[in-house]
């Protein structure tokens, strides 16, 4: 059998005309951008192709987008930016108990400085309610955090509305939108965003490179010192290759978007009925319509997510899992937790994430091999025997 | 996944004496659903020596090897001597496993001395 990948919200393959495009910038074209003579002209004149492509993308001005080293890096400056730069307007923010920890250890860092967070709890399917939102804001807050969708159980949040109550009460709305940019259609204007975080490897473009987007007029300060470039707003020469790459990966995405998102949910919508019909006692988390085209989450009663993981990954089959049992901090997924899932039924989430050469073969290959997976393992689980 | 010795692997993927014991001598339980790992583990005694182990585990691939690699160890060992068998020895048996992961080795460990235990205390019974 083919191997199967099926952790594209890990990361995908970087595309080969995204490869083809950056190649030239590796050698022949290696001025640095900032410089005044010929080389570096070029190059920058292929960064700033790159940066209006991105911009023209999600509705913005060129000015308005950072590129950063990756979606992590962008959350840190979004969130550090934002709160010292309105220090003495406020000292609270607002974000959600799902977010990815780029998100929640940057919020914990702030809270070591003297700020406070509240952490939104989210209802069963991994849903913020705007209504909670209206309620956290005081008059200290400078910062709603809300990611636009989950990394994990695919849950996409209201962040229209919340960013609309955002923008009446005159605070500052950043949205890590990692999973989302190149995949859902949308623009900053409907959104109501102010800052949105973004990565190049989740839509086929290199690793190390991202991007925030900063509306005109928000007021932030420099996570990186030490030179003037991106509007002084993040020093450090700029990463030429991966923006060339970044601006051909969303090039690409924007041509493709609209039927990947209808192919993705035909293929994600197979394998979650097919699943429920081969498999006993599996629960599907995060919210059933408002989710991912192309994120499965499932938990599988009595048995352990790292255990179904290995034996996949033997049949050639790539996923992950929420599993203590997988991390390094031996901690079940914050996210499954938060949705209320029982520490058991956490322990057995897998996670299965579709992309551009996922094919009906496929996921028809894994709806075969999962149910004999889980059918060994519950042979071998005193949980499972208990059952019957 | 390479953070598992090819023992490790083995194990797992073809774990020796998988299953519930009809009328064991002694039974150890250990570990909760909550931690993420259960393991039941059997023996056959006979005459002070044990002659059959079987388990049952939640777990993760480690705990799965783990309960193999323990039940392999004590089989034809006297109580005595299986009653000396370590977390390390199953580990090393196992050709090492991941820091992280020691923990397996040690509910391996406690599962043996509580299915002991339980065999202690029923021959105990038995003698009053």
């Amino acid at each position: 059998m083919n191997p199967i990948y099926m952790d594209y919200a890990a990361t995908t393959p970087t595309d080969q005309r995204v490869v083809e495009a950056m190649m030239p910038y590796f050698g022949e074209i290696y001025g640095n951008p900032s410089s005044l003579h010929g080389f570096g002209q070029e190059a920058r004149a292929a960064m700033e192709e790159a940066r209006a492509k991105i911009a023209a993308f999600l509705g913005a001005k060129p000015a308005e987008i950072v590129f950063t080293s990756g979606g992590t890096e962008s959350d840190n400056f979004a969130i550090k930016g934002v709160a010292w730069a309105n220090r003495k307007k406020g000292d609270h923010v607002i974000t959600s108990a799902i977010e990815h920890h780029a998100v929640l250890e940057t919020c914990r860092f702030l809270e070591k400085e003297g700020f406070r967070v509240t952490y939104l709890p989210v209802d069963e399917d991994g849903l913020v309610d705007p209504a909670d939102v209206v309620k956290a804001i005081t008059d200290r807050t400078i910062l709603i955090s809300i990611m636009h969708a989950n990394n994990e159980i695919g849950t996409i949040q209201p962040i229209a509305e919340i960013g609309r109550i955002a923008k009446e009460k005159g605070i500052c709305f950043h949205t890590d939108a990692v999973q989302t940019f190149g995949h859902l259609p949308f623009t900053v204007d409907e959104l109501n965003i102010d800052l949105l975080s973004a990565s190049a490897h989740k839509l086929y473009g290199p690793k190390g490179m991202g991007l925030l987007y900063i509306r005109k007029g928000t007021r932030i300060t420099p996570l990186v010192h030490g030179g003037d470039q991106e509007s002084g707003r993040r020093a450090s020469t700029q990463n030429v290759p991966g923006i060339v790459g970044f601006g051909k990966a969303v090039e690409l995405a924007a041509a493709t978007l609209q039927e990947e998102v209808v192919r993705l949910t035909s293929l994600r919508d197979r394998f979650i009925q097919g699943i429920f019909e081969r498999i006993d006692g599996i629960r599907l988390n995060g919210h059933p319509a408002r989710r991912l085209p192309n994120n499965i989450n499932l938990s599988v009663e009595s048995i352990e997510g790292e255990g179904m993981i290995l034996s996949l990954d033997m049949m050639g089959i790539a996923c992950s899992t929420g599993s203590a049992c997988s991390s390094s901090s031996l901690e079940p997924s914050h996210v499954l937790l938060a949705i209320g899932l029982p520490h058991e039924l956490s322990h057995g989430s897998l996670r299965f994430s579709l992309g551009m050469y996922t094919k009906e073969g496929d996921i028809d290959a894994v709806l075969e091999a999962l149910p004999q997976v889980v059918g060994r393992l519950r042979a071998m689980s005193p949980l499972y025997a208990g059952k019957k | 996944m390479s953070q598992y010795s090819e023992k490790v692997m083995d194990h797992f993927a073809h774990p020796r004496n998988v299953g519930e014991m009809e009328n064991p001598d002694g039974v150890g339980k250990v570990g909760n659903p909550v931690c993420g790992d259960i393991m039941n583990l059997y023996l056959r005694v006979k005459d002070g020596v044990i002659t059959d182990a079987t388990f049952k585990t939640f777990g993760c691939g480690a705990a799965i090897a783990t309960s193999s690699m323990v039940t392999e160890l004590v089989k034809g060992k006297t109580v005595k001597d299986a009653l000396a068998i370590s977390n390390r020895a199953v580990a090393e048996a196992l050709g090492g496993l991941p820091p992280i992961k020691m923990h397996c080795s040690v509910l391996a460990e406690e599962a043996l001395k509580a299915a002991i235990d339980d065999y202690m205390a029923r021959q105990g019974k038995k003698t009053e």
